[in-house]
């Protein structure tokens, strides 16, 4: 079962929360820090293996993660789960993300957390995958679209925000970073 | 196209999040979030109805904020209303936001439930699919109890779409493991092991993964399922990378529903059908097979996929562990990954090994690995890789090679992380002690971790060290000498001088013949130690120099004159004043004889499970030490140090009875509240006491198998306590009636008082968690059996009875034994190793009542009968209802209780520091009102509550008057009922 997943930056910024387990919000917090701890030190090319923080189970638990470009995505296990499988996992749910973004960007994850949910909400239910395919989660993610369309009478306007802040905050050219064969793209942010 | 416009957001919620990005320190980002927080809620209270768009922006707005790590404190309501409403949008935010904030203990859960309600039953298969997965995120009990009926029906009816399938698989799943008691079996069971078959791998995908959990639970209903995971696996395995289609991932068929196929079989034994078993075997080769193929892409994710499942699969031969063909290719495959490039692959190959390593086929094989994983410690870069290469160490360890091991990982030792370190040495400390030819090596072995890495050198490490060397005279002469050299090293660390110390103590006359260590010259170096060592350390040696006086007379004076010293007699500390006044006066005092009769030395410890390996056992989590080694230990202990477990269980309930004081503690004589002076109860005579008291008369059988020193001579006995030290085991023969009541179940009962949630019951094997909730006069309590153990518990069968009166008419308990299996086998009712099982208790208060029910229970582990009764924690006091009152109505109701019977008052001294915040919440806990700006004196406290019960209410005040001078308090209870008054009178004073 999946415990948790965790998405921060490369700071130690949340960017999207979700336990399958009750914790108090301050509990809730201190894991994100601790794990940011563990992980933000180890280098890039070590396994993507370690145990869990003392605060969300300890050895019973495995943090399971992947860094891509800023953010880590941190899924939190228990040992019924595959190791590699989870690994496979992060990856489909970072490649059905670039899918329904295009080119994903960790802006996308700040201005747009609901939907991000929505889409974990296709892979991962209740700490139990769901779906695997991709092409399903994402004709799943359109459906819901299409039915938020026809709701309709939401204001564009945002669109306009959100270009705004992404100019503003970019004293660098964004970079492309390879992924697999993914490319995300990705601004480089100051932290706040 | 992109699935997710971007435009379609809010541009408030923008504006918003763009403020807090711009913020340029913290300060600002949490008075801009105030100034948010302020805003919404002024919105919320507003008389303006807001509409459905303004709710989901804010609600969006808070979790955002929520996501920043701010508490969030309202808004529930609002998210609530959204959930009823016909937009899908603002419905799914509705949702969104109650599945992250609102926990299983929110009183929102009935509003919740009716819209959930609604939306299953609305048919609209997005509607349903988002209630199903707010039931399967929060999955609390009240959700369970309400819909566990439903979801079965909606998971197997034929005309249910697939995602709502997939969904109502996993919410399923979802409440069984919350509340398996809820979850009935029934028609449906059969059904859903057929969604194997289903056609949409994705409902076979959700569905395995319930089936998975059902299987571990109830094997013997679900056993169909093996034929079906293995032709479904046959299947994946043998199609074409293409034909699977959208469920191949970088040119692997199904890699997730593959794994899950096969960690499904790891429920069960390998399959008797020869037709089956064939089919499963050519699967298993096949993946191996696949395994040395070239690689359809150079990519990392396809390499992923299929090793996923060849990790599956080698888990799956292992857990089978019946083809030694399949075993030795596994093994090879996993000795190739070994030395692979890819990090991942290095890590979980080792961590398979691990499990290799305890199959008999494939144990040697392993061991050819060595020198790979010698290598691996040694030059990892990465400290989950080398942790994992030291637990395959410590597996393949066995006589033929503890000695390579044992030093590699000590010298390992001097740069490992610190992370590891304690578990490093716990391993090597019972390496060295299973696989010791000679004690010489071992005695060796732990000096040596003790000088490396002294810290991390737990208590049992060295009491162990110490127990074999009293046991084994051979090795005795050989400590001593070692022993004395170490402690010649200019810094040593107190865990040597402690275990120095004591072995000087008892064993210094075997090399005092020798002039370079000669007594003084051995009392001298153990002195010059003295005045670095923390206070227990001294007092062990203050022992250790009496221990002198009695084996070297020549010492006398010297050591004498040392405790004389004022820094000694005069010692600001207690114990070691106690000691230095004591031991002196027995050296000046008794004659010789005397003497060496009180410091005989040491008898042998009784033989008993290394400790050790207990902690480590804890230290890594049930399960994590598997069964065969832990039996390996006990037979190679026993074999070599006849350290064999001897009755465990029974010296399990044994150590449990006498639990509270710390035997250990005492046998060190190093308690501090115990002056050794006034310790003539001995730890084992206490223990005869409590037995005893628990009514088996047996003193003279257990004070037989006493060893002689623990029970005559506390004062000097010094033994190296064992924090499991294992008392003598109880009578073998544990009849089937109802055991009577622990002895400690009073002072049990007496910790929750207070509280409603905690551990009432623990042992070595079973522990017994609590929660209870109560209102009115009813009330609710979850017990919570956990085996400890690697072991299934049979026929656990608990009963409730209220003892005397209560039963006949005053308190109804009516019970529902829940466990695991009950539907099916009420029978043989099980509890597996490492599992839990609940049972809820319903208590009704008819009027008032003073005894507590008993629960009893029994079960059999490993064949013996368990039997124990403890108190149920059920109080008057948790029938409070709390009452708020003014002075004025206080006094005059306390007033209106002037009868004498009706006022009940104890005046006690404290047992614990006198804090008011403590006391507070204490009486807080206890369920009546608290009321402030009562009694003149502001030092004091007054309560007020009134009992529940069926059939009366009992008002009740408190006036609790503490006095810090003299630690007393006076505690007066005034209730309209004398009963009520003296039993709460009773039950508060073992509280402060």
């Amino acid at each position: 079962m999946i415990k948790a997943i965790l998405i921060f930056n490369n700071h130690g910024k949340p960017r999207l929360i979700r336990f399958y387990q009750y914790f108090a919000e301050d509990m809730q917090q201190q894991i994100i820090r601790e794990t940011f701890h563990l992980v933000s030190k180890r280098d890039d090319n070590v396994c993507n293996f370690l145990e869990g923080g003392s605060l969300i189970g300890g050895s019973d638990y495995k943090l399971i993660y992947r860094h891509y470009a800023t953010l880590y995505f941190v899924f939190c296990v228990d040992s019924s789960e595959s190791e590699l499988g989870i690994l496979d996992l992060i990856q489909v749910f970072v490649e059905t993300l670039d899918k329904c973004f295009e080119n994903v960007c960790e802006l996308d994850l700040i201005f747009h957390m609901d939907k991000v949910h929505n889409i974990l909400q296709e892979v991962v239910m209740g700490g139990m995958v769901l779906e695997t395919n991709m092409n399903e989660i994402v004709a799943q993610v359109e459906l819901q679209n299409r039915m938020e369309k026809s709701e309709g009478g939401l204001s564009a306007a945002p669109a306009r925000a959100v270009s705004a802040v992404k100019n503003m905050n970019l004293p660098e050219i964004p970079r492309n970073i390879n992924i697999g064969d993914i490319n995300i793209k990705v601004p480089s942010l100051s932290p706040f | 196209m992109p699935a997710v416009s971007k435009g379609d957001g809010m541009r408030g919620l923008a504006v918003f999040i763009s403020d807090i990005r711009n913020c340029k320190s913290k300060e600002a980002e949490i008075k801009r979030i105030n100034k948010e927080l302020a805003n919404i809620r002024s919105k919320f209270k507003g008389d303006k109805a807001l509409d459905g768009y303004s709710k989901k922006k804010y609600v969006c707005k808070l979790l955002f904020i929520f996501l920043l790590g701010h508490d969030i404190d309202f808004g529930h309501m609002e998210a609530v209303n959204l959930l009823s409403s016909n937009k899908y949008t603002e419905k799914q935010i509705g949702y969104l936001f109650i599945s992250v904030l609102v926990n299983s203990n929110s009183e929102l859960i009935r509003l919740i439930n009716n819209a959930i309600k609604n939306d299953l039953s609305s048919r609209n298969p997005t509607f349903m699919c988002l209630a199903l997965h707010c039931i399967a995120n929060v999955g609390s009990r009240e959700m369970a109890e309400a819909f566990a009926g439903e979801i079965p029906r909606i998971l197997v009816a034929g005309d249910t779409m697939d995602s709502v399938k997939q969904s109502a698989a996993l919410c399923l799943l979802r409440l069984y493991k919350t509340s398996p008691d809820l979850v009935l079996m029934g028609e449906w069971t059969s059904r859903v092991v057929h969604l194997l078959n289903d056609q949409h791998m994705g409902v076979v995908t959700a569905a395995i993964s319930l089936i998975t959990c059902l299987s571990q639970k109830n094997p013997d209903e679900f056993k169909t399922c093996v034929s079906l995971a293995v032709s479904r696996l046959s299947r994946i395995v043998s199609s074409a990378s293409t034909d699977l289609q959208d469920y191949t991932y970088y040119f692997v068929p199904a890699p997730w529903l593959s794994c899950k196929l096969l960690r499904l079989l790891q429920c069960y034994p390998p399959p008797e059908d020869g037709a089956v078993k064939g089919r499963l075997v050519e699967c298993l080769e096949t993946i191996l097979n696949k395994a040395q193929e070239p690689p359809k892409s150079k990519k990392v994710q396809h390499s992923n996929a299929k090793n996923a499942i060849l990790f599956e699969a080698i888990s799956l031969i292992i857990h089978y562990d019946s083809e030694p063909n399949l075993l030795v290719r596994a093994c090879n495959q996993l000795g190739q990954f070994l030395q692979h490039r890819e990090t991942n692959l290095r890590y979980l190959a080792l961590e398979s090994m691990c499990t290799l390593a305890s199959s008999e086929f494939s144990h040697e094989a392993v061991k050819t690995h060595i020198e790979t994983v010698i290598n691996a410690l040694k030059t990892e870069r990465d400290v989950s890789v080398r942790q994992r290469a030291a637990d395959l160490l410590y597996a393949m360890c066995d006589r033929s090679n503890a000695k390579q091991i044992v030093a590699e990982m000590l010298s390992y030792l001097d740069t490992a992380d610190y992370s590891i370190r304690e578990e490093m040495v716990l391993k090597v400390a019972i390496l060295a002690e299973k696989y010791a030819v000679d004690y010489s090596w071992y005695v060796d072995t732990i000096l040596n971790l003790i000088r490396i890495a002294g810290d991390y050198v737990s208590e049992e490490v060295w009491y162990r060290v110490i127990q074999i060397v009293i046991n084994r005279d051979d090795v005795q002469g050989y400590a001593a000498k070692t022993v004395f050299e170490a402690l010649q090293a200019p810094a040593c660390h107190e865990n040597m001088v402690k275990v120095g110390g004591y072995i000087l103590g008892e064993f210094g006359n075997l090399i005092a013949g020798d002039p370079r260590s000669s007594p003084l010259v051995q009392f001298n170096l153990l002195h010059s130690k003295f005045h670095l060592c923390s206070v227990p350390t001294r007092a062990l040696l203050l022992s250790a120099y009496i221990k002198f006086i009695n084996l070297f007379p020549e010492t006398k004076s010297t050591i004498q004159e040392v405790l004389r010293s004022d820094s000694q007699i005069r010692n600001s500390d207690v114990e070691l004043q106690q000691r230095a006044v004591e031991y002196l006066k027995l050296s000046s005092i008794a004659s010789t004889d005397v003497l060496a009769t009180v410091l005989e030395e040491m008898p042998p410890f009784p033989e008993r499970e290394s400790s050790i390996l207990a902690k480590l056992k804890k230290k890594k989590g049930p399960g994590a030490v598997s069964v065969n080694e832990l039996e390996e230990g006990k037979r190679e202990g026993g074999e070599l140090n006849g350290g064999g477990e001897r009755g465990g269980d029974n010296s399990a309930i044994a150590a449990s009875n006498a639990s509270t004081p710390s035997p250990s503690a005492d046998l060190l004589g190093l308690r501090t509240g115990l002056p050794v002076s006034a310790a003539p109860p001995s730890a084992g005579s206490l223990l005869v006491d409590v037995f005893s008291e628990a009514g088996v008369n047996d003193d003279g059988f257990l004070r037989d198998l006493e060893p002689p020193t623990e029970s005559s001579d506390s004062l000097l006995a010094e033994g190296p306590g064992d924090s499991d030290s294992t008392p003598p085991p109880p009578p073998s023969v544990v009849s089937e009636e109802p055991a009577p009541p622990l002895p400690e179940s009073d002072e049990l009962l007496n910790k929750f008082v207070c509280k409603n949630n905690g551990v009432l019951f623990e042992n070595q094997l079973l522990q017994i968690g609590i929660k209870s909730e109560y209102r009115q006069n009813l009330g609710r309590m979850y017990l919570f059996y956990g085996n400890k153990t690697s072991v299934q518990f049979l026929t656990f069968t608990t009963t409730v009875t209220c003892p005397g009166e209560l039963q006949s008419h005053i308190l109804h308990i009516y019970t529902c034994i829940i466990q695991l299996n009950v539907q099916a086998k009420p029978v043989e009712p099980l509890i597996e190793g490492g599992a839990q099982v609940q049972q809820v208790i319903n208590i009704e208060s008819l009027t008032d009542f003073c005894d507590a029910p008993l629960l009893n229970i029994k079960f059999r582990y490993g064949g013996a009968l368990q039997n124990l009764t403890l108190k149920l924690p059920v109080t008057i006091n948790k029938f409070f209802q709390p009452t708020e009152m003014a002075s004025h109505d206080f006094f005059q109701r306390w007033k209106q209780l002037s009868q004498p019977q009706q006022e009940a008052q104890k005046i006690f001294k404290a047992n614990n520091a006198m804090d008011t915040e403590v006391l507070k919440a204490k009486l807080l806990g206890l369920g009546m009102a608290l009321l402030e700006n009562v009694d003149p004196n502001p030092e004091n406290f007054v309560c007020a509550g009134v009992i529940q019960s069926k059939a009366q209410q009992v008002g009740s005040l408190l006036r609790l008057e503490p006095n810090a001078h003299a630690q007393m308090y006076r505690l007066t209870v005034r209730s309209s009922k004398d009963t009520v008054s003296k039993r709460l009178c009773e039950l508060l004073a073992e509280q402060f």
